[in-house]
């Protein structure tokens, strides 16, 4: 019995500092900053206001339009790569073919921050012959960090589950390899496409870094670059920063709630 | 008929080549040579991009940089105090969530889980002013009367660093307990009755069962966690800025500095940031014969 109630009161504890600064992140951005520096744990009726302050201060919604535009080219361009390669690992498996896979995986151990100095270079080169793809452009953020040997690894790990026989039905039915990767594949692990897009998503709308790096106007800017900026100033409205933090969780939030089960399985099923 | 055998197969396999072409094309552009091109770098000097080789005198520089040795001691300090904490905190809440009798189950895993859909800048920004000087955490235990005056969570060189490890904790414990309960899952109940039937405590259980069949996944967050906390860029920067005088600053931020705050030394960043790819693989290394001699 007292081993029980200790585990509770643990279990307990543990999830109420996990939720805490949600809770106090939510009703601070309700309050006004006096109240919160003050401790108010209670929440009041300012949001509407605080949003308005944040909005006529910073750029926000040109700052959420670019990162949804990165998060979801990031994630059909991962998708779409990573799942090809995936694919074409396992079920075209050969020894030649499993040595490239296991260099591939090495690419995981690598650091960004030996990688950014290069990368940077890599890009303001391209500024001067092509200044669509170079520093500062969306095309910047996405290009380096869609193709991940992680979500490769996933998607390999997961057509080990696939049925080959369904292959061979649709070649007996004269589809190409390509159209066998789309017509039968695609449609069979939709499962494994969601887990894959969520977990994409996630990590490009929350990638802080290289954004850093290769954005430099603030018309350019992320929503983390944006928190980052408003969490730097010297005298913080904490209502309004408050504000823009719940704003910027609400996306990765909401699919964590709709989609809990995939969104666990995504960062899982790699490790089966 | 093997001839034409031999032919189709010669054709499968290079279908499959071109599938995986587009994905080993891109991570040789964007891993694998900027790898070479930092390696490269790491022996030349100059403003900007104007660059010419200077033998070693780079790592001769590393050597003798103090700034460097705070660095990586700091990021030490916080690979061997949060990352085991965190595994043992991840794999006891594991075990207690893996109990078949334990009520509110998904509640207490969901919310345990919830600090991982946070950004890295939301969390602690929102980390930032719970610590500072006047918040929250202060003002609590003030009133409570556990302190008499308040910490300098942020501001003090030992609390700044204490700051920044249970702000780590909070974010990743549930993301690596995630793992141990889908793999505690695995295991078969019957182990653990016929231990009962042995006379074995729960603590017994807990050390000569569970730990030794999660010895994969232990290797794997373990492996996973310091490659992440050698990288620690995104805290550091947005609670403590490296801060107070450079208790906090981490090797990335560190790279980062040289590389785009202070006047642009790419040569010597890429120096300082092949120290991070010899620690990581000596320490996976280490890791993974650490976890194949206690077999």
């Amino acid at each position: 019995m007292l081993k029980k109630t200790f585990i509770y009161v643990f279990l307990t504890i543990a999830a109420i500092v996990s939720i805490f600064p949600f809770i106090w992140m939510i009703i601070s951005s309700t309050n006004l900053s006096v109240d919160v520096t003050q401790g108010r744990m209670l929440p009041g009726s300012h949001f509407v206001e605080n949003f308005t302050k944040l909005v006529n201060s910073v750029n926000l919604f040109q700052a959420f339009g670019n990162s949804l535009k990165i998060s979801i080219w990031t994630t059909v361009l991962a998708l779409l790569i990573a799942s090809l390669a995936g694919y074409g690992f396992e079920i075209y498996r050969s020894k030649a073919k499993d040595v490239v896979f296991n260099i591939l995986l090495l690419s995981m151990m690598i650091p960004f921050a030996a990688m950014m100095v290069p990368l940077y270079q890599m890009f303001s080169k391209l500024s001067r012959t092509a200044p669509v793809l170079g520093v500062n452009t969306i095309v910047a953020v996405v290009l380096p960090t869609f193709t991940t040997a992680f979500l490769i690894f996933f998607f390999r790990q997961s057509t080990k589950m696939f049925p080959k026989e369904l292959l061979e039905a649709g070649r007996m039915d004269g589809l190409t390899e390509l159209g066998l990767f789309f017509r039968i594949y695609l449609p069979t692990m939709k499962t494994t496409f969601a887990a894959a897009s969520i977990i994409t998503f996630m990590s490009s709308w929350n990638n802080y870094l290289w954004p850093l790096i290769v954005l430099q106007t603030p018309d350019k800017r992320t929503i983390p670059l944006l928190v980052s900026n408003l969490g730097s100033s010297y005298s913080p409205d904490f209502g309004v920063i408050m504000a823009a933090i719940v704003i910027s969780t609400l996306p990765t939030a909401l699919v964590f709630f709709l989609m809990q089960k995939q969104f666990v399985a995504g960062m899982v099923g790699s490790v089966k | 008929m093997v001839a034409l055998n031999h032919t189709m197969k010669n054709r499968a396999q290079l279908t499959g080549w071109l599938f995986i072409a587009l994905a080993v094309i891109l991570i040789c552009i964007f891993y694998f040579y900027p790898m070479i091109q930092a390696l490269l770098l790491s022996f030349k000097t100059g403003a900007g991009a104007n660059l010419h080789f200077n033998g070693v005198d780079n790592y001769k520089r590393l050597f003798s940089d103090k700034t460097f040795f705070t660095a990586v001691k700091n990021t030490f300090i916080f690979l061997i105090i949060q990352v085991p904490i965190m595994i043992l905190l991840a794999m006891i809440i594991s075990v207690l969530l893996n109990d078949s009798n334990l009520k509110f189950k998904g509640f207490f895993r969901t919310a345990i889980f919830l600090p991982c859909i946070t950004s890295l800048v939301a969390y602690s920004v929102v980390f930032k002013y719970l610590f500072g000087n006047d918040g929250l955490v202060n003002l609590a235990l003030l009133k409570l009367h556990i302190l008499a005056q308040p910490i300098q969570w942020i501001s003090d060189p030992f609390w700044a660093k204490v700051t920044i490890i249970i702000a780590i904790t909070w974010r990743w414990t549930g993301y690596n307990m995630i793992f141990y309960l889908s793999s505690l899952q695995n295991i078969d109940s019957s182990i653990y009755e016929a231990a009962r039937l042995d006379g074995a405590s729960s603590i017994r259980q807990f050390f000569s069962i569970t730990v030794p069949l999660l010895k994969p996944i232990i290797l794997f967050t373990s492996i996973t966690s310091t490659i992440g906390t050698l990288q620690l860029f995104d805290e550091i920067v947005n609670i403590t800025k490296g801060g107070p005088g450079n208790a906090t600053l981490s090797i990335s931020q560190y790279i980062y500095n040289l590389s785009f705050k202070y006047s642009p030394d790419f040569g010597y960043a890429a120096t300082v940031s092949y120290s991070i790819v010899v620690m990581i693989i000596v320490l996976s290394v280490l890791q993974i014969k650490l976890a194949g001699e206690n077999k």
